[in-house]
């Protein structure tokens, strides 16, 4: 299976995916890729790159080839499950809904 | 942009199935984004990666202009803003190839299509940078042009580039400023310093304006890159909406641009302009600019100089890598 972002090229160097935590009490998000011989310059290179303007207060770095993901062409099976379930919702349930803090 | 650059590569379709088609057209349709291992029709795959690659090929021979003038940038303020907005142009281009790389290309296959001329970067980067004040010029014509040209870029169908896009598009208001900036000091400055703001913005308006690609009549597949929602706008709707912005603005800078035919068109509601030398966009485009191959073997050279550090820092990491191995296999 490829990972998302690997063009599975000749590269010196291999492709890491960048995940960024804008401030503090926000999850790392992922910010883009960049090319990096090992972690430590990975880290390195996405502060460069992706917290020019102080975008970030911490970092991850993760090499694109140890993602796993889901199969895109099966994902109409896949993400199944939850199709027609709408009572999971809180707007399935609609006789209660003019009454107060509810 | 034109010719070479806009024929469609080998129009050999992957074929997908009904289904798959089908999907494409009602996520395109839909106003919804096309991921990365989505299927999609190979003419799309193709004009993203010619688009995107050209694109960042852009961002990177454009650090050389400006580059020129690092070191002598008239005052520690103006070289570290410099500085910034060059390493700022670098990473545009490293966001581009990164998207351009989720399309299955990779970056040393790109690199060689910039070196041999296969594929093509932005005209507007063969003019060469005589003064000072055509920092100025870049920021305030070149940068605006691109701004215009990229807004509507944040909303292409494709994700990886319209995310890269949004990105750019952020960092590069500072650009279009500093380089109104810039003038605006030298047309407050001496009647020499005028004069140095005129004459360069006398020379960038026009290249400035061709940056938005060929007549509408003239650029075949615009119309395919619209419908699939690449491109939103066509070439001479967002040249027009350019000179609208430029107008006021060389007011305020008390700067004229170089078109005796520039009038407020209360019909149109927008301004006229004069007809462009479109000759000589083609002439650069072929190679014959002021400065295409001092460009292409500069960014040649950098590549081959740097060679030993890319190798030195993975045969560091592989030996580091080893020795992690060997420690773990000991405990």
């Amino acid at each position: 299976m490829t990972s998302p972002g690997d063009s599975g090229g000749r590269e010196t160097w291999p492709l890491w995916e960048v995940f960024i935590r804008s401030s503090r009490g926000l999850s790392h998000v992922h910010a883009g890729s960049l090319h990096a011989p090992d972690e430590t310059m990975a880290v390195r290179n996405a502060r460069d790159l992706y917290t020019r303007r102080a975008e970030g207060v911490s970092i991850w770095v993760v090499r694109a080839s140890d993602i796993t993901s889901s199969d895109p062409d099966a994902k109409g099976e896949f993400f199944e499950s939850p199709q027609g379930k709408e009572y999971r919702h809180a707007t399935y349930y609609t006789e209660s809904e003019s009454v107060p803090h509810l | 942009m034109t010719t070479s650059v806009d024929a469609p590569a080998r129009e050999e379709s992957v074929e997908g199935t009904a289904e798959q088609q089908a999907e494409f057209e009602r996520l395109i349709d839909a106003d919804l984004r096309i991921e990365p291992r989505d299927w999609m029709p190979e003419a799309y795959r193709k004009t993203l990666i010619r688009q995107i690659s050209q694109h960042a090929h852009s961002e990177i021979i454009g650090m050389q202009p400006e580059g020129n003038w690092i070191t002598r940038a008239p005052s520690l303020k103006r070289k570290a803003i410099l500085m910034a907005k060059v390493q700022d142009e670098a990473g545009h281009g490293l966001y581009l190839y990164s998207a351009a790389q989720t399309l299955g290309i990779d970056r040393e296959t790109m690199f060689e299509q910039l070196i041999t001329g296969a594929a093509k970067y932005s005209s507007i980067f063969n003019y060469t940078t005589p003064t000072w004040a055509d920092m100025g010029s870049i920021g305030w014509l070149v940068d605006g042009a691109a701004i215009c040209n990229q807004v509507p870029l944040c909303r292409a169908s494709y994700g990886p580039y319209g995310r890269a896009m949004t990105r750019i598009c952020k960092e590069e208001s500072f650009h279009q400023r500093q380089g109104f900036e810039i003038l605006l000091e030298l047309m407050r400055g001496t009647a020499a310093q005028r004069r140095m703001a005129q004459e360069s913005v006398d020379r960038w308006y026009a290249p400035a304006l061709m940056m938005f690609g060929p007549p509408d009549e003239d650029s075949p597949n615009s119309q395919r890159s619209m419908a699939w929602k690449i491109k939103r706008f066509s070439n001479d709707d967002l040249r027009q909406r350019f000179v609208d912005m430029l107008v006021p603005q060389a007011q305020v800078l008390g700067i004229t641009l170089p078109d005796p035919d520039i009038k407020w068109n209360e019909e149109r509601g927008h301004y006229d302009f004069g007809s462009l030398n479109w000759d000589e966009f083609y002439e650069v485009l072929a190679g014959r600019g002021q400065a295409n191959t001092v460009r292409v073997a500069r960014r040649k050279k950098a590549h081959e100089d740097g060679a030993w550090v890319r190798e030195a820092a993975r045969a560091y990491a592989d030996r580091e890598a080893a020795a992690r191995e060997t420690e773990r296999m000991a405990s």
